[in-house]
């Protein structure tokens, strides 16, 4: 594993906004990541990847501390990850998440999903917040399914909604954990397309996914993890041209032989 | 290679009338489905005519008539008109029954009114507003107090008895029942402990013995003169008893919701109180709907074990008017008219939780 320069990684901005190291987590006695240091530049995109078991969920799930940890540490944004509620409502507020299921609220219409956050967490009004749901659902081409409810949506539709929620709280790092899995293959480039555009407006981006085409067209750094440790990390075309491990080069050949 | 042309949409055939398509369906699908049609057809024949010559055809209406006049082939439908008042008001004094009523009517008003009022944005104050003070304006008009005489407990009884214990129950044990779910879902192993001891205390024990606890037993705990009233002692019972049941359904409903609802709460950086009451409690009730409704039809068919610590409900007070000498051997009457007034009220609550699991469906708007 080779420390990337500034240079190699891009003229993205000057600090790290997240810093994980030394992290370490145990599901009981199974030891699902080992020993992770990560540095995340601001605006950086960044995609994780590796085979299903690997702890690429689990890691990007422990920076919004949806999962705890063992060992180590990590600093979002100068907050540090403890048991104390406010500091992980803190990271909270700046981190969108979004979920492999979508995982939309089924009892409120699409736009009292988008609403929801910015109104209880971030104090805004029921008019700021309304408004500004609208642009964002606009953005993803939904506006007119606002007073719908997720149920009558198709799962790319879900998504995107998922994705303006995410982004309803102007956070400053969004997490995508596999974001198209789930999702029938004729949805996944609509998905796909939104979050193009989002990595072209300089958002901090991580992102599980084995969308391939998606790293090497956004990413500035690709990550390959396998058994809880990170195997190796590049930019995306060295990765995917000269893979230097070997488990990396059996899992290219796996997914892109597909 | 072939290229297809898309096929015209049309409407399915339709070989039969529907009368017919619909009893081969449904009652002679099968050789044993036509063999139980047949069984069931046949029970009816037996039931129904002794059932309709008893309370229609060989009954008497004259609601003047007395015993002896009425005749003993059919139904007696003046004993019900003689004891209406005590069927519905119990021992209530006759100058007094206006505040019964009174209280009567403003629950049906604040019915209609609540259902005029859907979609106006006021709707949930109104509904937590009323809950709030209606019991109290019910209890002032039912005991008295400020003015008006002051009736005591022991002379309430039937119907009016019957739907305050029920209401009661109802109103205050589902609040609880919500506190105790969520401490049995709780990480605080205290909250915990508390919350599963007492829901499987409460349900391991029957309501007999919690009325009888408290009717008999815990006035002994207390000196003379400090013994308070037997019907809110009944009602402490039957709200304790009742939230134990009320917790677990809605536990069932808490189980029911999707981890992912939580994580995605949690990761919107909502607080613990707003993640519970915006996010998982909608959820969770709305799935429990059928069983809390369930579970309160039970209460309310419950009540009726009040005979036993010696208050009147509408079954009791049928038990008490026909040991009235003039009206002996007359019970079937009674019970026949408190049957169909308790089926009446139950299954408009069943219909209600119908109409309300409807109403909260977000899947086919």
């Amino acid at each position: 594993m080779s420390e990337l320069t500034n240079k190699e990684i891009g003229e993205k901005g000057c600090c790290d906004i997240v810093e994980i190291s030394g992290l370490s987590k145990w599901y009981g006695d199974f030891h699902a990541l080992k020993d992770i240091n990560l540095k995340v530049k601001e605006g950086e995109i960044i995609v994780v990847c590796g085979p299903s078991g690997s702890g690429k969920s689990t890691l990007i799930r422990c920076v919004n501390f949806l999962e705890k940890f063992q060992e180590g540490s990590i600093v979002v944004d100068g907050t540090e990850l403890t048991d104390d509620v406010k500091k992980i409502r803190q990271v909270r507020s700046e981190v969108s998440m979004v979920f492999q299921h979508f995982n939309l609220f089924p009892h409120l219409s699409i736009i009292n999903n988008l609403t929801l956050a910015p109104i209880w967490v971030h104090n805004e009004t029921k008019q700021e917040a309304r408004e500004k749901a609208l642009k964002l659902l606009d953005r993803v081409g939904i506006k007119d399914q606002a007073e719908k409810y997720p149920n009558q949506l198709s799962g790319g539709q879900q998504q995107r909604v998922a994705i303006a929620r995410a982004l309803c709280t102007s956070p400053k790092i969004m997490l995508f954990d596999e974001p198209t899995s789930a999702l029938d293959p004729e949805m996944i480039s609509e998905v796909l397309d939104v979050m193009v555009e989002l990595a072209k407006e300089g958002i901090t981006m991580l992102c599980v996914t084995h969308e391939m085409g998606f790293a090497k067209k956004v990413a500035d750094r690709v990550i390959f993890m396998d058994e809880g440790q990170v195997i190796e990390q590049n930019t995306p075309d060295k990765f995917f041209e000269n893979p230097e491990s070997e488990r990396l080069q059996l899992f290219l050949d796996q997914i892109l032989t597909q | 290679m072939a290229i297809y042309s898309l096929k015209q949409t049309k409407q399915p055939p339709q070989s039969q009338t529907k009368a017919t398509l619909w009893l081969k369906e449904n009652l002679f699908s099968s050789i044993s489905n036509a063999a139980l049609t047949f069984v069931a057809l046949y029970v009816i024949y037996l039931l129904l005519p002794p059932i309709l010559n008893w309370t229609i055809f060989d009954a008497n209406f004259d609601l003047t008539a007395d015993n002896q006049s009425c005749g003993r082939e059919g139904a007696c439908w003046s004993f019900v008109n003689a004891n209406f008042k005590m069927f519905i008001y119990g021992f209530y004094p006759e100058n007094e029954l206006w505040r019964v009523n009174t209280m009567f009517g403003i629950i049906a008003a604040l019915v209609v009114f609540g259902s005029l009022i859907k979609a106006s944005q006021y709707r949930a104050q109104y509904i937590i507003g009323s809950f709030l003070i209606y019991p109290v304006v019910a209890f002032f008009l039912l005991y008295g107090g400020l003015g008006l005489e002051v009736v005591e407990t022991d002379k309430w009884g039937g119907l009016t008895l019957t739907v305050v214990v029920a209401a009661v129950g109802i109103i205050a044990s589902f609040p609880l029942g919500i506190l105790f779910a969520l401490g049995r879902q709780s990480e605080m192993r205290v909250v915990k402990f508390i919350s599963v001891v007492y829901i499987e205390f409460v349900r391991g024990v029957p309501l007999i013995t919690i009325l009888f606890m408290a009717s008999v037993v815990l006035p002994l705990f207390f000196s003379a003169g400090m013994d308070f009233d037997k019907l809110l002692r009944a009602l402490i019972g039957i709200t304790l008893f009742q939230t134990a049941y009320i917790a677990e359904v809605i536990r069932g409903g808490l189980q029911a919701i999707p981890k992912g609802q939580y994580e995605a709460a949690d990761a919107a950086g909502l607080s613990f109180m707003q993640k519970t009451i915006l996010i998982i409690l909608p959820q969770a009730l709305k799935i429990s709907i059928p069983n809390i409704v369930g579970s309160f039809i039970a209460l309310f068919k419950d009540t009726t074990l009040l005979l036993i610590i010696g208050l009147f409900d509408m079954l009791a007070i049928v038990g008490a008017a026909s040991s009235n000498s003039n009206w002996l051997g007359r019970e079937t009457e009674g019970y026949v008219f408190v049957a169909m007034v308790i089926w009446v009220i139950l299954y408009s609550m069943s219909r209600y939780s119908k109409r309300l699991e409807v109403r909260f469906s977000t899947e086919h708007k």
